[in-house]
């Protein structure tokens, strides 16, 4: 029983020492971020910054949509329908940091022509999706709003 | 080798002092007075060169830490700021970077030293694992104190490793966030890693003082791996031939050590770090100082990213169990003959292994990578343990004294 006691003791006077390094208010009060989409063409990625980490916004043509929405389940090492990533087709939305070691991969590449990360050689099709490489998932879809047609509200 | 010390003070101050704290007896017994084996070659002196080169890096880091601004936006700035104004700013810098390097050479040296003799073996177990743990502090060390120029190598390099955490199954992520004290490598990692850099080597300095009194408990091993049995005949004192062996050997490598700081101070710099970190790019070929590539090359080989993560911890743990995986009761790779072959196989494997670490990635490059990676802990898991039950060993010498005797059996008696 005392030791139970102490055990909680002690856990209560590290926790704080612990805890401090989690990230802080200031950072978790910069969690989200607006972009004006208004812009960009069809066809075109644009990377932003977001929690300190790229945000690929890819505005996808009518061939890339059809490419990620008609792959088969089976081929994919991460199965997850295109439907499930996206909120609006034409507007693909996804993390840009390999799931791999951490590297931000290059656009318009590949077989797929999705991206590739120069890293280690992973590949991902137009929907973000992993299809080969040493990466274990998709490239990770952030919460995001379109606010309206030409603005999105990530995080 | 330890005990009460005959040390007495020659003034009366001296003595006053040493009444109260026995500084002088403890600096005699373990420098003056200590017997040490008299058949050492230069290899041995590697012991002194890390300590000289640990108290180099902390001089010249204290000094960096006067002029250098942890903080993301002002980290590079500040670096440069003490290459081109502070006056011999630019020397502190040079000093400490290459003296990192040059700080890994004597550690692999010294580590391939004892590989080579047997000086992990019982009764040194516990000074061989102080020094894995000297080890790993130093690689931590090292990781950490490349981010903080924050270059785009810095950054590259802060992002991999730490990434590797988000391996682990459950808390990988959350594991990710803390370290990082955000959603990715930023501001509050480059604050904690300053810290915590400026922390590690004197957690270094601490078991480094474990690591020599293990050692002075238990006395040194040589190069024929035969205890000493009398002092008179086998050793000689410290002072003055291992001071003077110690400090010939640490002056050859000061000569390249300067040469590093004063010809080629960038040689071994990757041309990216003079580039600002950017974390919306990451560099073409991203690759880390020389002395982590091999366990770079481990971990890129493996195809799964949790098990690669786990062989690269494993390639370093696997170092601590060398004691008990060796089942050979020679120490000396003198006398093992068998063992001195897969002796220099390792060491090409390891040099194989570092190379390829720098390298892009290829399917014939990552074939090697595998071959290698395999032959590493076949090496350990295999090898020594079955050698020490099958292999011939060489008669060795009756005693210390008898092995340099015998080689200088050549050298006339002296005259009477």
């Amino acid at each position: 029983m005392t030791g139970a006691v102490g055990a909680v003791g002690v856990g209560a006077v590290v926790w704080p020492f612990i805890d401090q390094m989690n990230p802080d208010a200031s950072t978790l009060a910069l969690s989200s971020v607006e972009v004006d989409i208004g812009q960009i063409a069809e066809g075109q990625i644009v990377k932003v910054l977001f929690r300190g980490a790229p945000v690929f916004i890819r505005h996808r043509t009518k061939k890339e949509i059809d490419e990620a929405v008609n792959t088969p389940l089976s081929e994919l090492k991460d199965p997850q329908k295109d439907s499930d990533r996206v909120k609006k087709p034409e507007w693909l939305i996804v993390s840009g940091v390999c799931t791999h070691l951490g590297c931000v991969p290059l656009g318009h590449e590949g077989p797929f022509d999705g991206w590739k990360c120069p890293c280690h050689g992973s590949i991902y099709d137009t929907s973000g999706r992993i299809r080969s490489g040493p990466a274990p998932l998709n490239l990770a879809v952030p919460d995001y709003v379109f606010l309206s047609d030409a603005k999105v509200k990530i995080g | 080798m330890s005990g009460s010390s005959t040390y007495v003070p020659k003034s009366a101050l001296g003595r006053w002092f040493e009444s109260r704290l026995p500084l002088g007896g403890l600096i005699h017994s373990s420098f003056v007075a200590y017997p040490v084996p008299r058949n050492l070659n230069y290899l041995y002196t590697f012991g002194a060169i890390l300590s000289f080169m640990l108290v180099a890096q902390i001089v010249t880091g204290v000094i960096l830490a006067m002029h250098y601004v942890p903080e993301a936006t002002l980290a590079f700035g500040s670096v440069e700021h003490i290459m081109r104004d502070v006056d011999y700013g630019w020397l502190m810098r040079y000093l400490h970077s290459n003296g990192a390097s040059m700080f890994f050479l004597a550690v692999y040296v010294h580590m391939f030293r004892g590989l080579y003799y047997g000086s992990y073996k019982a009764p040194r177990e516990v000074l061989w694992i102080l020094g894995v743990i000297i080890y790993l502090l130093m690689m931590a060390t090292a990781f950490m104190g490349y981010v903080l120029p924050w270059g785009s190598m810095s950054f590259a390099g802060a992002t991999v490793i730490t990434n590797l955490f988000s391996a682990i199954p459950l808390v990988g992520v959350s594991v990710s966030h803390w370290l990082w004290g955000g959603y990715a490598v930023g501001g509050p990692t480059l604050n904690r890693f300053f810290s915590l850099h400026y922390l590690l080597p004197f957690m270094i300095v601490g078991v480094v003082g474990l690591h020599v009194w293990a050692l002075h408990v238990v006395g040194q091993n040589n190069p024929d791996g035969v205890e000493v049995q009398s002092v008179e005949r086998d050793t000689v004192a410290f002072t003055p031939y291992a001071t003077i062996k110690d400090a010939f050997g640490l002056s050859v490598f000061l000569i390249v050590y300067a040469w590093f700081v004063f010809y080629i101070p960038n040689y071994l710099l990757d041309a990216d770090n003079s580039i600002v970190a950017n974390p919306l790019v990451t560099p073409a070929h991203i690759v880390p100082e020389w002395y982590l590539l091999p366990f770079y090359a481990i971990l890129r080989a493996i195809p799964n990213k949790l098990m690669g993560v786990i062989a690269l911890f494993a390639a370093i743990a696997l170092l601590a169990f060398l004691p008990w995986l060796d089942t050979s009761p020679v120490k000396s790779a003198r006398y093992r003959p068998v063992f001195r072959i897969f002796f220099w196989v390792f060491v090409a494997v390891g040099v194989g292994l570092g190379y390829l670490g720098s390298q892009e990635v290829t399917e014939g490059a990552t074939l090697v990578a595998r071959i290698l990676t395999l032959c590493y802990f076949a090496f350990f898991l295999i090898v020594l343990p079955l050698l020490g039950l099958f292999e011939k060993t060489r008669p060795l010498p009756a005693s210390i004294a008898d092995s340099v005797l015998a080689n200088s059996s050549a050298i006339a008696p002296a005259a009477g």
